[in-house]
């Protein structure tokens, strides 16, 4: 018998048994991992959780198109539905609750006074076609976040308008080729070079554009191979889109050389810049000989990501794109006065056109610049130095058990990209390390991207992490590598075991495609 | 900085383990000229007071639709938002998640995608929905792609009643990658049904229509898509008021092919236009060819029941750039609101929402008829109508804006190009109408048309 409390509890368990061997519950939950059926599922007896008074009388004016049929939704009460996405959250991993190693995807924590803001009624009721007497502040806020913008990229324009990375990406491309439309050439220049390493968003946006792709290999750094690049070149180049610093983590330091020929032959620089996190406040893109580059305003100004979305992708433009920008464009009236350009028309009359409903991803603006403020630029140049000095604290920590594909030949920039070579003959795979990561209680990081390093693990810690986490996650990291080598194999083709839900069959999802709930 | 936790102690410690004397030696790949040697011309970091003060301030400068009577439409609807809507969504585990990568650890997300794909496609009355797109616009012009690959026919038709953005975003996309486009007139007086069938033929691959339109008509699609797809065409109906489908015949029961939509007016907030969310449904049979993100159930290695990110080769981080689209990041937390909205509606609660708002909005154009001045120009609507004034509206809209009324938007903002237009007024009443803004409304606008 166990020690006793004074109301007869024990306090202390017997012995100590193996949660594996533990037998089935009765309710199907395990403690804290509590099982939820579908909406649909749930007992939904005719209620709402939302009470709403019986509706005026007044003659119907559907012109005979009443709906005939019920939509098919449940009834649930205000307890049930919380209770239900409560639940569905405690199935997520999230930056609140741990480091989320994502390469290339910037998972920094988000603060949270910048939904405090986004929630002020002056932002979050304010209807997009309000008269513009009406909508002051909302532009000042436009035009802010725009002087943070081109200030921090030193570049003359920006279009707020873009959704998501990809979105900006389009934007970007679309004015490179009005560019090309006004002088004449957009027939003749239909090829964009794309390094291989290169996000999937980079060529299939130039495709979206009718534009064609063409690959660049990357030379024994990681990054652009420029006898292969300047062989490229030619009166048939549009533009290049390139990530710097570019996805294997580096930094294109040939990049002024890369810009000039480019140039020379005709063509329009786009930079994708979803690793700003790297260089904000440090380095301007614009003294790199860019004409383009979008910002992902969900990763280096921590707009959340929020599942999926939604994000905010504004486009810098060079001088010689700006004039190509899409409306909506904010211009300053004589009284000092602000209005939107909602026309392709007068000042605006180059303007490719219009990407999107309305003005761009206010919510998301308010955050950003909420951020901007909160940071200030001391604060953002001490961002992208501590994103680096982490990324080559953990390169460093790491290295004398994991691989680096291209040697260890100088500093990585905010993310540091390993290869399977120390996995080889240990029957693991980079997608089992992953997954006995999630076991470890971290998010796996970036893997088998980018395409041109075998296995690739791509990890990028951000500056909001302590060395203590970091200091964790590499000793947890470290054993893992061991337990690989050393053999111990089922850790890792077993994983997860302790998550939520074990590896889901995706062959099964692909092939048979269950896509929604049927009444059964 | 209280969002950096690093210690300058830790700092030193971490670059003696790197093995370099300071920060600069890992920024020596740039080039030395583009190292900038001290921060931009920009303000140095504040507290949190400041930066409430300086944005509390800009938000002052705005006039909240909800300080006085709103009469706002045209693809953006302010309806009430239950509060539990919002506490959910700012759950850090769905606000602070990544897209659902690693599906053991991301069964909530993918949860949610399921459900809200499911309740999009209940609505719409179609098969299948993606996990949403950015906005209605972007959705449109995606869907005008889609059909171009499906019938292999490049050239789509527009409706004059289709929202200009949703129009020019199209347009946009088609013009960069060589689609021929036709729109017809706008048509504020009826729907341009009859026009479009007409004007369909066998190089078409998309007629575009929005349902209600911008005007706020509603019209049977049926005929429509008849003579769509006798021609081999496809119909893609927009919508951007979901409420409305609790009240109106969905458009899958029209024969629509492709049903895109704006998300916004379920479960979330104006925003000034963002972010919203991008709806897209279709025939399970097209499904290869939809764009965006999509959810799948199937099992785990114990044999329960999951759900994945699937059919990810249409999707550009497989295909490159043979992908149906370049989206990648789309809506996430505002489709997680809407599907939150929609539980706590369920059957009853949005039949009887969208019976509230319709209601509404007779009661609002039943009066306005009766103003001198005011003609309403719509036998049919849901919760928005058009109305010509004796007057230009754009100018009436400001007169009323200093009053705190917003009274419409001005046909003329949309469609500048359009002279007829000039005097018409689109009107919306949603639930948040009150009787006595429908009488401050009235009250103004009879004022202003006899001065």
């Amino acid at each position: 018998m166990s020690a006793m409390n004074t109301q007869g509890r024990p306090t202390r368990p017997d012995a100590v048994v193996s949660a594996d061997s533990a037998p089935a519950t009765f309710s199907g939950n395990r403690a804290l991992h509590l099982e939820e059926k579908l909406i649909f599922e749930k007992d939904s007896a005719g209620r709402s959780g939302v009470d709403l008074p019986e509706p005026p009388p007044v003659a119907n004016r559907l012109g005979g198109l009443a709906r005939g049929e019920a939509v098919g939704l449940p009834g649930l009460s205000e307890p049930q539905v919380v209770r239900h996405y409560t639940r569905l959250s405690q199935k997520n991993y999230a930056i609140d609750a741990g480091l989320f190693p994502l390469g290339s995807c910037t998972m920094k924590h988000n603060p949270r006074l910048n939904e405090r803001m986004a929630r002020l009624p002056g932002f979050a009721d304010l209807h997009p076609m309000q008269p513009e007497s009406t909508i002051q502040g909302a532009l000042q806020v436009m035009q802010q976040l725009s002087h943070w913008i081109m200030t921090l990229t030193g570049m003359p324009a920006v279009a707020l308008s873009p959704g998501a990375g990809a979105h900006g990406e389009l934007t970007g491309m679309a004015a490179i080729r009005a560019a090309l439309e006004a002088r004449g050439e957009a027939g003749k220049r239909r090829k964009v070079l794309v390094p291989d390493s290169a996000h999937g968003t980079n060529p299939a946006t130039a495709a979206a554009l009718g534009f064609q792709v063409s690959g660049i290999a990357e030379d024994d750094t990681g990054r652009v191979d420029l006898k292969a690049f300047e062989a490229s070149l030619g009166d048939d180049v549009a533009a290049i889109m390139l990530t710097n610093p570019n996805t294997c983590g580096v930094f294109e330091y040939d990049i002024r050389r890369i810009a000039d020929a480019l140039h020379e032959a005709g063509g329009y620089f786009y930079c994708d810049g979803a690793n700003f996190n790297a260089i904000v406040g440090r380095v301007r893109p614009g003294d790199l000989g860019i004409d383009a580059m979008h910002l992902n305003l969900h990763k280096t100004f921590s707009t959340p990501h929020g599942g999926g979305g939604p994000g905010s992708g504004p486009v810098v433009y060079s001088e010689a794109l700006a004039p190509f920008a899409p409306v909506p464009r904010i211009q300053k009236n004589a009284d000092g006065s602000l209005s939107l350009v909602e026309q392709a028309a007068g000042d605006a009359a180059q303007a490719f056109g219009r990407v999107k409903g309305f003005h761009g991803q206010m919510g998301m603006f308010v955050r950003a610049l909420t951020y901007m403020l909160s940071h200030g630029s001391d604060g953002l140049r001490q961002v992208a130095e501590d994103a680096v000095l982490n990324a080559n604290y953990l390169k460093a920590r790491l290295k004398g058990e994991f691989s680096l594909p291209y040697g260890d030949t100088g500093p990585c920039m905010h993310e540091v990209l390993f290869d399977d070579t120390f996995l080889k003959g240990t029957g693991v795979s980079t997608l089992d390390f992953a997954k006995a990561m999630i076991d470890e209680g971290f998010h796996p990081m970036t893997m088998y991207f980018p395409l041109v390093v075998h296995g690739a693990m791509l990890i990028e810690p951000t500056e909001t992490e302590t060395k203590a986490a970091l200091d964790e996650f590499a000793d947890s990291l470290l054993g893992l590598a061991k337990a690989a080598k050393s053999g111990d194999t089922d850790r890792f083709t077993q994983a997860p075991r302790f998550s939520p839900r074990r590896r889901l069959d995706e062959t099964q999802a692909a092939r048979k495609p269950v896509l929604r709930w049927q009444a059964g | 900085m209280r969002y950096l936790p690093l210690t300058p102690e830790n700092r030193a410690d971490m670059l003696a383990t790197i093995g370099v004397a300071g920060i600069d030696d890992l920024f020596c790949d740039v080039p030395e000229a583009a190292r900038l040697a001290g921060p931009v011309d920009l303000p140095k970091h504040a507290g949190e007071m400041a930066v409430e003060r300086h944005m509390s301030r800009l938000a002052l400068q705005n006039h909240a639709a909800g300080e006085g009577p709103c009469f706002l439409g045209a693809g953006a609807y302010r309806h009430h938002v239950p509060a539990s809507v919002d506490y959910l969504i700012q759950r850090g585990e769905f606000l602070t998640a990544y897209t659902p990568y690693q599906p053991e650890i991301a069964q909530g997300t993918l949860q949610v995608l399921f459900e809200f794909q499911t309740q999009v496609a209940l609505l719409t009355g179609m098969e299948v929905a993606n996990a949403s797109m950015y906005d209605g616009a972007t959705s449109c012009a995606e869907a005008v792609m889609m059909a171009a690959r499906v019938t292999r026919r490049e050239k789509a038709l527009l409706s004059g009643n289709l929202h200009p953005h949703y129009a020019e975003t199209t347009a946009t996309l088609c013009r960069m990658t060589d689609h021929p486009l036709a729109i017809t007139a706008p048509r504020p007086v009826g729907a341009d049904i009859e026009a479009l069938a007409a004007a369909v033929d066998d190089t078409v691959g998309c007629v575009v229509v929005q349902y209600p339109d911008v005007f706020g008509h509603i019209a049977d699609l049926s005929p429509l898509a008849e003579a769509c797809h006798a021609a081999g065409a496809l119909m893609v109906v927009v919508c951007t008021e979901m409420v409305s489908l609790g009240a109106l015949k969905p458009p899958g029961a029209m024969g629509a092919d492709i049903v895109v939509g704006e998300g916004q007016s379920i479960g979330n907030a104006l925003n000034f236009g963002g972010p919203y969310l991008g709806l897209f449904a279709t025939r399970q049979k097209l499904v290869r060819q939809m764009p965006g993100r999509v959810c799948g159930e199937t099992v785990d290695a114990d044999g329960r029941r999951g759900y994945v990110l699937t059919l990810s080769t249409r999707e550009q981080h497989i295909r490159r750039e043979k992908a149906t689209s370049n989206i990648c990041t789309n809506s996430g937390l505002c489709a997680l609101a809407f599907s939150i909205h929609m539980s706590l509606l369920g059957e009853a609660g949005l039949q009887r929402l969208a019976a509230w708002n319709h209601a509404t909005a007779v009661q609002t154009a039943e009066r306005l008829a009766n103003v001198s001045g005011v003609e309403v120009l719509n036998p049919a609507f849901f919760n928005e109508f058009a109305v010509r004034l004796a007057k230009p509206a754009a100018d009436v809209v400001d007169a009323l804006a200093e009053q705190g009324i917003l009274a419409g938007v001005p046909a003329s903002r949309l469609y500048p190009g359009e002279p007829d237009l000039a005097n018409v007024l689109l009107v919306a009443a949603t639930e948040t109408v009150e009787p006595t803004d429908i009488d401050a409304l009235a009250h103004a606008l009879t004022k202003e048309l006899a001065a």
